[in-house]
């Protein structure tokens, strides 16, 4: 009987273990070993630490990151702003059926893949597109505008497609806080914006952090938005990884970037829960 | 830990299909680009040989990293262009040599056969021979940007914000050629190389606010040229001539300074598990009637002797506009990429990227 | 009656939701540092009164006056009105002090001055020095005691309280009915409570009001509502009572007799309401009104006497019964004296009861 109860377990185990060993820990280690491996000739190759060097030394590349890493930040917060009050309102204002229906329509836009949503944007704000067209026609613009290919459109994007991954946690952090604990906020004299400073906010702490940990995430490895809307100027890190996997042939500094990602963004994660006092197993929990 | 985990599902599939196929009817598993097997060549050959054939679209980059993933398996044809072969052969050893004696040489423009044998030799083998060939040049709407000649006249304030261009080697070459230089002669020499690129960079970083973005898809930049958004682009013949037929106006221009010719090949990965289907395959697709039908899907002529004589009037009309003979004298074609060269170009398109 | 103004008062309240009245023209007054209850069954209308007079909720028409001021345009942050809530709602991240110090926070008092406030109200609850602990480590009376305390610190004209006991276990709640009822005292503020518990409402309150589909049954004294009912929802809902239905059939004055539907000849009374012959009716009698005899003999200055056999005993100490089933096998409950007369009392065995008739309660009924 113990020996089958063993056998079960191992067996449901099995199916989380392959999944872990062999598409995340086999990988990563396979993609740490070859980052440091340093090229010298033809098929000649050293262990070394030359291509973290690379990295640290020219700065463009420590600018790149910065940049993502400041826009992912930038957008984290537009998305918590907007997110929020959507929330609320879904969390505390809306009943029934109403409720099912918002919370469907923030959902919506991911039946379609991100190449799709990402080329609805671009419909909208190109300069032959349907935004411009409409500027012309009410006479706003005496010419067309073009608003793609800038930071702010490339924003937009992120925003977007971000947003779903900011209401799913506020609105079950904001269900969680019984509705009498608001009233009771207004029964001892509190105004709207000091119980949303003094116990919305602090009760939704968690969904808030755990938020924007998955949306700065997603906004940071994001590939498809940065290149399509940001254009020219468009200068994202996964941008830098592609184009040495793809484009350079230089698995070798790619392997070195994509370290150089996972360790820079675990690290202002792990800043961003030490400041706001949270915990992981707290906000993912 | 994308391409690794690919990596992964290609040898498992492989070796699925590897398993699968039996000797005489094989299937061949072809990483080509868009156009390049059109279905009814497909059907064409399925039905003559028995082989079944199963098409990947892909890019020369792509190939090259799918390939490399896998060490050269996972599929049993490639057809990365012809200066891309012997640098990653020597660099990763992911294509097989070719044996000649099973391909019909008398299919084949004898000139191109020739030239692409020598390009793809590595140690006295050969790997490739030639399948299509075209040009990089300029794509204009000649209504609107016809003071446009060459590469450098992207970045003319008569075309100022409506200008698009690949961050891709050929913007490289093509610059340098249009700025007086010759790349290709520097290709050998490191730092001959590195000083050409150093003044493309200024160049390019100079025209950065002429240019509406960098177009990183076929299809992206032909909406682009469509809504007359940009109307001067570098790009390649075939886009040029699609246009041409929306709009009479817009249509490929070879740059004075030369089109940059190119030839995709077909090479043989190292792991390929179809070799008879593939030369079956070779030798199907280079008679004349059959290599016209490419040349009518993907746009595009190819190496095949004759086949000039099967396609249809109207393309051969849009070739010969934008080809006059000097033109075609005039082609700049690229010779083998020597291993490493793409680290150097990198740096460069990375700080043309992040300029500001 | 000796304060001319009383704390609150309510003037023909009512508030619809859309087709349906949840409260229906209830007027009230509650004198100044006394303890009212509103007791009904749930959905009564009796939360609704109360968030209208808090404010969460604006009456349809009607008035609410604190302290001869009308206070339909003040918000509920602005009333001079605090509430405990039925789960308490404390800031659960806060806490105890800062619970406690929140409105005088809002107020704007001086961090100082809230510390001396909180410390005195700690004090008052006694519950000294917990200000540190979190709401999640004080017991279920602790929080109780803290949601008072949060609310009267803050010196409010009524505080209300919206069945705050009905999350505590039975024991702690005999308790808390107790305490609620000193620290009313202590606090001399005056309290509006409401309950569908008769209980918590008859041993604390100094005025009760019954509650029922809107409206007011009745207003009152615990005893008031205990002894002299008004209605027949008053005489079933305050305190356990045997119910019979049946028809009049002979009236003198306020004395009845009255066949029930079951065959049974009842005499009752009819204090302050007139009942004529051939009226249907409805016959109340408390448990403890009735005797309990082995021997008819024995209760023959009864006017209602009744002969059967004993059904059940539920033995609950002071509180037992017998339920005493009659000859066309309706049961009927009757209190069990505690002096050992009965106590070889066994199930099937035939009995006697009856009772006088002025401790039948009879009412018209208003619906057949």
């Amino acid at each position: 009987m113990r020996a089958g109860q063993k056998l079960g377990l191992i067996l449901l185990l099995t199916p989380l273990l392959l999944w872990l060993s062999l598409l995340i820990i086999i990988p990563h280690i396979d993609l740490f070993l070859l980052s440091l491996r340093e090229r010298v000739g033809v098929r000649q190759y050293e262990t070394g630490l030359a291509n973290y060097r690379t990295i640290l030394t020219e700065p463009l590349y420590m600018v790149t990151f910065a940049r993502t890493a400041m826009m992912s930040v930038l957008a984290t917060i537009l998305t918590l702003l907007i997110a929020f009050p959507v929330s609320y309102y879904i969390a505390k204002l809306v009943r029934g059926r109403a409720r099912s229906v918002l919370f469907l329509m923030c959902l919506v836009p991911f039946w379609v893949s991100e190449l799709v949503r990402t080329f609805g944007w671009m419909i909208l704000l190109r300069e032959s597109g349907v935004i411009s067209g409409l500027l012309q026609w009410t006479g706003l613009a005496a010419g067309p505008v073009e608003m793609l290919y800038n930071d702010a459109a490339m924003m937009v994007g992120l925003v977007y497609t971000s947003m779903l991954f900011m209401v799913v946690p506020l609105v079950t952090t904001l269900d969680s806080l019984d509705d009498a604990v608001i009233e009771a906020g207004y029964d001892l004299g509190g105004s709207g914006p000091s119980i949303l400073r003094e116990i919305v906010i602090p009760h939704a702490m968690p969904g808030i952090v755990s938020g924007s940990i998955v949306v700065f995430m997603l906004s940071l490895g994001n590939y498809l938005t940065p290149t399509m809307l940001g254009g020219k100027d468009s200068l994202w890190f996964t941008q830098m990884i592609y184009s040495q996997f793809i484009v350079r042939f230089n698995w070798e500094l790619g392997a070195a970037f994509g370290f150089m990602l996972l360790i820079l963004s675990s690290l202002i994660v792990w800043a961003v829960l030490r400041l706001t006092g949270q915990t992981l197993e707290k906000t993912m929990g | 830990m994308k391409s690794s985990a690919f990596a992964l599902k290609l040898t498992a599939s492989a070796l699925a299909l590897g398993l699968a196929a039996p000797a005489s009817a094989e299937t061949l598993r072809l990483l080509t680009w868009g156009g390049y097997a059109p279905e009814n060549v497909i059907e064409l050959f399925e039905a003559e040989t028995g082989h079944t054939v199963e098409v990947t679209t892909s890019n020369n980059e792509e190939m090259i990293a799918k390939l490399r993933a896998t060490g050269g398996g996972g599929f049993d044809l490639a057809q990365p262009s012809q200066d891309r072969i012997a640098g990653p052969q020597e660099e990763f050893g992911i294509y097989k040599p070719m044996d000649l004696s099973k391909i019909d040489a008398s299919l084949f423009i004898p000139s191109m056969l020739e030239a692409t044998k020598t390009n793809t030799t590595v140690g006295g083998e050969v790997y490739g021979v030639p399948h299509v060939w075209g040009t990089d040049g300029l794509v204009l709407n000649t209504a609107q940007a016809a003071d446009v000649k060459d590469y450098t006249d992207l970045c003319s304030d008569a075309v100022a914000g409506k200008v698009s261009y690949r961050m891709r080697r050929p913007t490289l070459i093509g610059f340098a050629f249009s700025m007086g230089m010759d790349p290709f002669a520097a290709y050998a020499d490191e730092a001959a190389y590195t000083e050409i690129l150093s003044k493309v960079e200024e160049a390019l970083i100079a025209c950065k606010p002429n240019v509406k973005t960098y177009w990183s898809g076929g299809d992206e930049l032909m909406g682009l040229v469509r809504s007359g958004e940009v109307v001067a682009a570098m790009a390649w013949d075939t886009g040029g001539w699609k246009l041409n037929d929306d709009n009479p106006d817009v249509t490929f221009v070879a740059p004075t300074s030369g089109a940059l010719g190119w030839i995709d090949t077909f090479v043989i990965p190292a792991k390929g598990q179809a070799d008879d289907a593939a030369y079956a395959w070779i030798n199907f697709v280079m008679k004349p009637e059959i290599a016209a039908m490419i040349t009518e899907s993907a746009g595009n002529f190819t190496a095949s002797q004759g086949a000039d004589a099967f396609v249809s009037d109207a393309l051969k009309a849009k070739y010969q506009a934008s080809f006059p003979q000097e033109a075609i004298d005039n082609i700049k074609w690229y010779p083998p990429v020597p291993a490493g060269l793409e680290a150097l170009e990198g740096a460069v398109l990375d700080r043309v990227q992040a300029a500001r | 009656m000796t304060t001319p103004l009383p704390d609150l008062d309510c003037d023909a309240l009512t508030k619809r939701f859309g087709a349906s009245t949840a409260v229906d023209h209830v007027s009230f007054s509650v004198r100044a540092g006394s303890f009212f209850s509103i007791l009904g069954p749930s959905g009564c209308g009796k939360t609704t009164i109360m968030r209208m007079i808090a404010g969460f909720l604006e009456p349809s028409s009607g008035d609410i006056r604190i302290k001869g001021r009308s206070v339909l345009d003040v918000p509920p942050n602005k009333r001079p009105v605090n509430m405990v809530f039925q789960h308490l709602a404390l800031f659960p991240m806060m806490n105890i002090a800062d619970n406690i110090g929140y409105g005088l926070r809002r107020k704007g008092m001086t961090k100082p001055a809230i510390a001396r406030k909180v410390d005195e109200a700690l004090e008052r609850i006694g519950l000294p020095g917990i200000g540190a602990r979190r709401v999640d480590e004080l017991s279920g009376g602790q929080k109780q005691r803290v949601a008072i305390a949060r609310c009267m610190v803050l010196e409010p004209d009524v505080l209300l309280l919206d069945e705050p006991l009905g999350a505590l276990d039975l024991k702690l709640r005999e308790h808390m009915k107790v305490e609620l009822k000193a620290l009313q005292t202590a606090f001399d503020t005056t309290f509006v409570y409401i309950t569908h518990d008769q209980s918590e409402a008859l041993v604390m309150s100094d005025t009760i009001a019954v509650m029922n589909a809107g409206r007011f049954e009745q207003m009152g004294t615990a005893r008031d509502l205990y002894y002299r009912p008004q209605t027949a929802f008053v005489a079933g809902f305050v305190g356990d009572a045997n119910r019979w239905q049946g028809r009049v059939a002979r009236a003198e004055g306020e004395a009845l007799e009255i066949k029930t539907d079951t065959g049974l000849m009842l005499r009752a009374a009819s204090p302050g309401r007139k009942l004529t012959v051939g009226d249907r009716a409805e016959v109340f009698v408390r448990p403890e009104a009735i005797r309990l005899a082995e021997d008819a003999a024995e209760l023959a200055h009864f006017d209602t006497r009744i002969s059967g056999h004993v059904a059940t005993i539920l033995f609950n100490g002071a509180a037992s019964r017998v339920i005493v089933t009659d000859p066309s096998g309706a049961d009927i409950g009757v209190t069990l004296p505690q002096s050992g007369e009965f106590a070889h009392l066994t199930r099937g065995a035939p009995i006697h009861v009856g009772w006088s008739g002025d401790q039948g309660n009879a009412f018209v009924m208003t619906r057949p």
